[in-house]
């Protein structure tokens, strides 16, 4: 029987691999949230009680939820844009700094061009919010591809400048002249805030822009540059042999990178805080790039992913409030996460006994 | 009594599944003699190396026991081998090239407190001197040539004290002079009451050097002999069960007729098909350099035409990967030109050499030729998905890259389950047949095959030949580069000989031998005087 | 902006400053170099001088004794190490990931740890420090006398240090083995030494010495602990790796240039520039992108760097 009297020409999905992942993925997470607890145990406190403020947090009512869903929103676009880069392997963790520099971007074009009606306003704060974390991803992009400078270092050190030149810009230069001094912009224009989603809760349209970009992401895969992505970051040799140049692809996956985040600190500030503040991109950084491994790098695993800790950030900050357990547990339970995630491989060969 | 005595030795390598398990080693006696060079011969994959790994403590028997100096031994790791007097020389050498020649000898020794470099090189220079081997215990082991390395590695294990040297195919890469050099030195050590152990496939070498010799073939045991006993054509006849000269010319006949050659010449009277197509790649005086910035091909000129196949020989290092990489516009020109099909492509990208009609199989297939994590359906489209019918508007057509690929590995013997399993799962054969087969797919006019059946079993090495003399015969030019003699010899119609970056000279095939294939390789342009070829 | 306060003290108390300021990048970017040079690369670097942070603050606010904050933060160094070992070199994951994930890790349990044992006070707790100690005669010459013989005892511990760990590197059987291991684990492998223990033990003095990195900020600098107190400086130290080609005495050149960059900057404020303060603290971040950027076209990294080992039967 020749391979083509044999073989169905489509791709049929492995169900069983995928249900493999998913357990594997689902276990990480249940013990990290068990290792948090036992940390807690450990420290005095009462784990149940905490979780359950957790849970209550972010499930407790359809306002909770709806907050959960608002913290997914810039944790999945930071986890696609860090997929894009991851498999293509560029280490880009530079997400905390492009989502700045997409807030700072995005709200310096709606102040400096109030005058223009909000139709064209509005998709322009977008595009500059794009376009300047695409250009800060893109400095670490060309440092890599022309002078083999480690994209972990300089992303990392981009991070901590996109901080201080926020912390510039609101305490000075941005500064609202009306805010009695506070480190924050003026407010943008009320036509220019993003439309809710559901009535009272602050859920709004960057949400559902985020979801179109899943899709989109889902789509880019089957493109050639797609293709072209994969193949430069599973082997530069062979993609140099077929005559992709790999610093342009380099490029060009960081830039795409830069703008996605970019578009998440647009997504802040026109749907959720509608002026600069500080601090606003804390930790999405390393929350974007759990999501993304959670996710094993695919658009749909990432939505699930960055539910679960759309909710853990939202239960978490509950969490804190209500039974004084502090909010870093969760940044405890993003590093287990990684750690379980990556050796799963590992660990479950272990289990199934050896070769 | 031996030196050492191997009894009932078997190995077995598992494999994917049940039938792809390997037999290594079965039931082989082996007894070595002190003070004796000992030729274990075989062709790939008869088991030489891996009964020598397990002399050496790097794999353990599955059964079997071995006795050093008459005392049962398990040897479990290289330590343990060494403790028992036991080197080994690999084929690769186990150097680290940023390290000085006595830091690499010295390395792993036991001892305390600091190192005592100065004194160290002084025991370093004294062994040396004990077996004649000229070395600079200061040198850089990176500067070294590969001669000289290999030296390196058998200091290393004497200094350890080895009584029994085992060398693993070491004149694979040396030029003729040097392996000469190895002989003299292996003959003095063996003087001194060491015991050598030579694993080879060349015949010319083992009766040249060893006292006694023993013949492996699929494992087993089939011959041994003193060497002033046999000769090399008995010789030849164990290792292939069969008359190697014989078989040669069966295999070149065989070859002929499937490409549809008239009448099957009998053995030594095949005459060279004259080669009348236009001339597809040229270099005129190319100058490459490699991956350090330094000289690599220096001044080499070739023709190649339509309906050919040019047989690039010479020993590995000599500049022919460069070469190669040169003209498939992987790596720039530094001077010189080069010219495919009558266009000038001295600053040609890859891009375009793509774009002509062109194929490319390069001699690394798992890092160069295939990403082994994506599946075949993709290996197989690597080059062609940016165009129609595979992809349109930038997005894929699965279907159409699926039915391509099922076609493809139907018309090149590709056995696999399907084309969406992972390019790592297939053996070597089924993946050297998957880049033939998109390289050859668009029956491209010009051909560059670097080390085309390496690694390969006999059946793949077959099928990868009979291809190219297909594409030969179709009218397409093929530039072969290879180090195995053999297969240069089997399927050029001419040769060039490249040393040291340099041509040293066209021959007809039918016309070559290897006495003067040898000499060139060695550095003695065709005609010309010992050394006129450009100094080492 | 004052300039008369540009005097020639001054620019000795930059100096010594500069020295003082090295101090927990260097004691890192040492162990990263031999963790580097054994083939690892451990981005998890700034996790584990967190925790060590935290671990030497800990040990000397509970015990009263600085140097068992010291080795409490090596322990907890140590103990990071060894994670990060079992997952590059047992679980052979991918190591820039499992890095990352290091760091994720130290710095929201460092932060947990902190928040946990102290909770929320409106005063934040102090330690005393390690007080300065010129060394008698030394600390007199001049300038040399106060930039490098008038710290406390941890600079001197760094700075004898350098040429230590260069003997280490270079003169001893592990120092050999441990370059070799970083080039060629398979040379290594078949002299019978074991590439994984000597992986793990480059891990382990990584760890204790990005541990000891960390607490010089709490034990000898700063005398409190705040979260991220380390800012950076984990990154910072492996870029001074690539700029040191994994040497230890150069490595003391590129801690002194960020050292040099930090003291700069604060001049800077106390001299009242017209630049915003936040535009000077991102001037060590923008030096070590200039820098990194410089060194890595040419650097030639140990050739095992980052691939995990498996001996291969064939």
């Amino acid at each position: 029987m020749t391979a083509r009297e044999q073989v169905t020409l489509r791709r049929s999905i492995d169900w069983g691999a995928l249900g493999r992942s998913a357990y594997q993925a689902a276990l990480s997470v249940t013990l990290s949230l068990l290792i948090g607890a036992l940390l807690l145990l450990i420290s005095g406190q009462n784990p149940v009680l905490a979780f359950r403020s957790l849970w209550d947090g972010a499930f407790g009512s359809v306002n909770r939820f709806t907050e959960t869903l608002v913290q997914a929103t810039p944790l999945l676009l930071i986890a696609i844009s860090v997929s894009l880069s991851f498999r293509c392997q560029i280490w880009n963790i530079g997400a905390e700094g492009q989502v700045i520099l997409g807030g700072i971007a995005s709200i310096w074009v709606a102040l400096t061009f109030s005058e223009l009606p909000p139709a064209i306003l509005l998709p322009l704060t977008f595009i500059g919010g794009a376009l300047a974390g695409g250009m800060w991803s893109l400095i670490a992009g060309l440092l890599k591809a022309y002078a083999q400078a480690n994209e972990v270092i300089t992303t990392s050190m981009l991070n901590y400048i996109a901080v201080y030149l926020l912390a510039f810009l609101v305490h000075g230069p941005m500064m609202d002249p009306a805010g009695f001094n506070f480190p924050q912009s003026p407010l943008i224009a009320r036509s220019l805030e993003l439309p809710r989603l559901v009535a009272g809760t602050r859920l709004n349209v960057a949400f559902l822009i985020a979801l179109l970009l899943v899709g989109a992401a889902l789509l880019y895969w089957r493109t050639t540059l797609g293709q072209r992505t994969e193949i430069v970051g599973a082997s530069r040799r062979v993609a140099r042999q077929i005559g992709f140049s790999v610093p342009a692809t380099i490029a060009l996956v960081s830039m795409l990178t830069g703008a996605l985040a970019g578009i998440a600190g647009w997504g802040e500030m026109f749907g959720l805080h509608f002026r600069l503040i500080e601090e606003f991109a804390r930790g999405m950084g390393s929350l974007g790039i759990v999501v993304a491994l959670l996710g094993e790098l695919h658009p749909l695993g990432m939505v699930v992913s960055a539910f679960l800790f759309g909710a853990l950030v939202v239960g978490g900050n509950a969490m804190e409030r209500n039974a004084g357990v502090p909010f870093a547990l969760v940044d405890v339970i993003q590093g287990c996460v990684i750690l379980l995630i990556l050796a799963r491989g590992y660990i479950f060969k272990f289990r199934r006994g050896a070769r | 009594m031996g030196i050492v005595e191997m009894t009932g030795i078997t190995k077995r390598f598992p494999g994917a599944t049940r039938a792809q398990s390997v037999l290594a080693n079965d039931q082989v006696n082996l007894e070595l003699h002190k003070g004796e060079i000992h030729g274990l011969l075989g062709e790939n994959g008869a088991g030489k190396t891996t009964l020598m790994n397990i002399l050496f403590g790097l794999y353990q028997p599955d059964a079997g026991q071995i006795l050093v100096r008459d005392q049962l031994v398990t040897i479990t790791s290289p330590a343990a081998a060494i403790h028992h007097g036991i080197g080994m020389v690999h084929q690769h050498f186990r150097l680290v090239p940023p390290l000085t020649v006595t830091e690499n000898i010295i390395l792993g020794l036991e001892g305390r407190g600091l190192l005592d470099l100065r004194a160290a090189r002084q025991r370093v220079q004294q062994v040396a001197e004990e077996y004649g081997i000229q070395i600079d215990p200061g040198a850089t082991v990176q500067d070294l040539s590969v001669g000289q390395q290999q030296r390196v590695e058998i200091l290393s294990s004497l200094y350890r004290g080895a009584e029994i040297l085992i060398l693993d195919e070491p004149t694979a890469v040396l030029t003729p002079q040097e392996a000469d050099s190895l002989v003299a030195c292996l003959r003095t050590m063996a003087e001194q009451g060491k015991t050598i152990v030579f694993i080879s496939h060349k015949l010319e070498e083992a009766m040249r050097l060893t006292d006694r010799v023993t013949v492996l073939r699929a494992g087993r045991v089939v011959f041994e002999a003193l060497t002033r006993d046999t000769d090399k054509a008995q010789l030849a006849r164990e290792m292939i069960g069969r008359d190697l000269i014989a078989l040669r010319a069966e295999q070149r006949n065989r070859v002929l007729v499937l490409a549809g050659a008239q009448d099957a010449a009998p053995a030594g009277e095949l005459a060279a098909p004259r080669a009348t197509g236009k001339v597809m790649l040229e270099a005129r005086a190319v100058h490459v350099n490699d991956d350090r910035g330094l000289p690599a091909v220096r001044g080499l000129s070739l023709a190649l035409r339509s309906g050919e196949i040019l047989g690039i020989a010479g020993v590995d290092g000599n500049g022919q990967r460069e070469l190669a990489e040169a003209i498939v516009c992987l790596r720039p020109l530094q001077a010189g030109q080069l010219v495919i099909a009558e266009e000038d492509a001295s600053h040609w990208g890859t891009h375009d050499f793509l774009q002509r009609s062109t194929g490319y199989i390069p001699d690394d297939r798992q890092n160069d030729g295939l990403i082994l994590g994506f599946d075949l359906a993709r290996n197989a489209t690597l080059k062609l998905f940016r165009h129609r019918p595979f992809s349109a508007f930038g997005f894929l057509h699965d279907r159409a890259i699926s039915q391509f690929t099922v076609e493809m590995m139907e018309d090149f013997d590709v056995r696999a389950p399907s084309p969406f399993v992972r390019a790592s799962t297939l053996s070597g054969g089924n993946q050297q047949k998957l880049i033939l087969a998109r390289e050859l797919s668009q029956t491209p006019r010009l051909i560059i095959a670097s080390q085309p059946a390496r690694g390969l079993d006999i059946g793949a090495t077959a099928y990868v030949h009979q291809r190219l003399m297909e594409e030969r015969d179709r009218g397409g030019a093929i530039l072969l580069i290879s180090t195995d003699l053999d297969e240069i010899m089997l399927l050029s119609d001419r040769i060039l000989v490249m040393y040291n970056g340099q041509s040293m000279g066209e021959l007809d095939a039918y016309a070559a031998d290897a006495q003067t294939l040898g000499l060139m390789m060695a550095g003695t342009p065709l005609g010309g005087a010992e050394g006129a070829g450009g100094a080492a | 902006m004052n300039v008369e306060l540009i005097t020639f003290p001054f620019i000795v108390g930059l100096l010594a400053a500069a020295v003082r300021l090295a101090v927990p990048i260097l004691f890192a970017a040492l162990g990263e170099t031999f963790t580097e040079r054994a083939g690892i690369l451990n981005l998890g670097l700034e996790g584990i001088m967190l925790m060590g942070a935290l671990g030497g603050f800990v040990g000397a606010y509970a015990t009263g004794s600085l140097w068992l904050g010291v080795a409490l933060a090596m322990l907890c160094g140590i103990v990071m190490g060894l994670l990060m070992g079992f997952m590059s070199i047992t679980a052979k994951v991918n190591q820039v990931v499992a890095g990352l994930g290091i760091t994720i890790l130290g710095s929201g349990l460092s932060t947990l740890l902190f928040r946990l044992f102290f909770g929320l006070r409106s005063t934040p707790p102090t330690i005393t420090m390690f007080p300065v100690q010129p060394i008698p005669g030394l600390s007199q010459i001049p300038v040399l006398g106060e930039m490098v013989f008038s710290h406390n005892i941890l600079v001197y511990l760094a700075l004898i240090l350098v040429p230590v760990a260069w003997v280490v590197l270079y003169r001893t059987r592990f120092g050999l083995a441990l370059r070799a291991v970083g080039e060629r684990p398979d040379a290594v492998d078949t002299r019978g030494l074991s590439v994984d223990r000597l992986r793990y033990i480059s891990l382990i003095i990584g760890g204790a010495l990005a541990g000891l990195g960390g607490a010089v900020l709490p034990l000898a600098s700063l005398g409190i602990f705040w979260t991220q107190i380390t800012a950076g400086r984990g990154f910072i130290a492996i870029a001074v790796v690539v700029f040191a080609r994994w040497d230890p005495v150069r490595a003391l050149w590129g801690a002194l240039l960020f050292g040099s960059a930090m003291a700069l900057q604060l001049s800077l404020q106390t001299l009242k520039m017209p630049i915003p303060s936040e535009l000077l603290l991102m001037l060590p971040y923008i030096i070590t992108i200039i820098v990194l950027v410089g060194v890595s076209r040419r650097a030639e990294f140990p050739a095992a760097y980052a691939v995990p080992y498996s001996r291969g039967e064939k």
